[in-house]
């Protein structure tokens, strides 16, 4: 009997994506982006500090290249992404907004928000410096 | 939280369902993400509002209280925080007993480690170590 593999139940493939599905996996990927990515950012900006003003320069050169830039706002985003479905997740763990109504546009409210939080922060940042 | 109807009063009580364990992680990663909450909120916050980004700034603020608690809090939590959320990532796709405990154990390791590391440089700058 084992020349047939058992059947496996469909995966991501055969569904349709829509807002929750996509917000679900977001909240995934960005909180392993902010693990890896934003605590060793965070661990190096403090070394980088305690190191004295000439260590800090070197931070700093990094932060501001092109690159390092799209680091920080990729951070900032994904904080944003992070936080506002981590605040879905907390009112559905009450049981609340699992219409499909609502739930669809708490999903949606989470992406669009997290995009204008970052757009807003960083035209603040980078237009004050301008 | 509901541990389900076919669980003891003594379950319920505890918090656990029927894998007898993980009630203590899941309310943990709770509580965690409402302190990451207020603790991401003060970091952008603060990094907004202090007048400029150098390093004689940053040491200023990282040496009073009002900056260096909430920081080590930060520290504390967030590093707790995101090993507890990579753990759930790890116990869901890895299905090998021996490498999902290898795995767990490596990103225990890890974060023990890196938070170990950013309190000490809080420490150097807050206790007046850094120049």
């Amino acid at each position: 009997m084992a020349a047939h593999p058992r059947p496996l139940s469909p995966h991501l493939t055969v569904w349709r994506w829509g807002p929750g599905m996509a917000v679900s996996i977001l909240h995934r990927i960005t909180g392993g982006g902010l693990t890896v990515v934003g605590l060793a950012v965070l661990t190096w900006w403090l070394i980088a500090i305690a190191g004295g003003a000439e260590t800090y320069a070197t931070f700093s050169k990094a932060a501001n290249h092109p690159l390092g830039l799209v680091v920080l706002i990729g951070l900032t985003w994904a904080f944003f992404q992070h936080l506002l479905s981590g605040i879905r997740h907390l009112v559905m763990d009450t049981g609340a907004a699992f219409e499909l109504g609502t739930n669809k546009r708490f999903a949606l409210l989470t992406i669009v928000g997290s995009v204008v939080l970052t757009a807003a922060l960083w035209a603040y940042v980078l237009g004050d410096r301008a | 939280m509901s541990a389900g109807e076919s669980s003891t009063p003594l379950a319920k009580v505890a918090g656990l369902g029927s894998a007898r364990e993980g009630g203590e992680h899941w309310l943990t990663e709770r509580a965690t993400s409402i302190a990451l909450l207020l603790l991401g909120v003060w970091l952008v916050a603060s990094l907004l509002l202090l007048p400029a980004l150098d390093q004689k700034t940053l040491v200023e603020w990282l040496r009073g209280a009002s900056g260096a608690v909430p920081m080590a809090l930060l520290i504390v939590v967030g590093f707790l925080h995101g090993l507890q959320g990579l753990k759930v990532v790890v116990d869901d796709y890895v299905h090998d007993e021996g490498n999902r405990f290898a795995l767990n154990t490596l990103l225990l390791f890890l974060a023990v480690g890196g938070g170990s590391l950013a309190l000490f440089a809080l420490a150097r700058i807050a206790f007046g170590a850094a120049a």
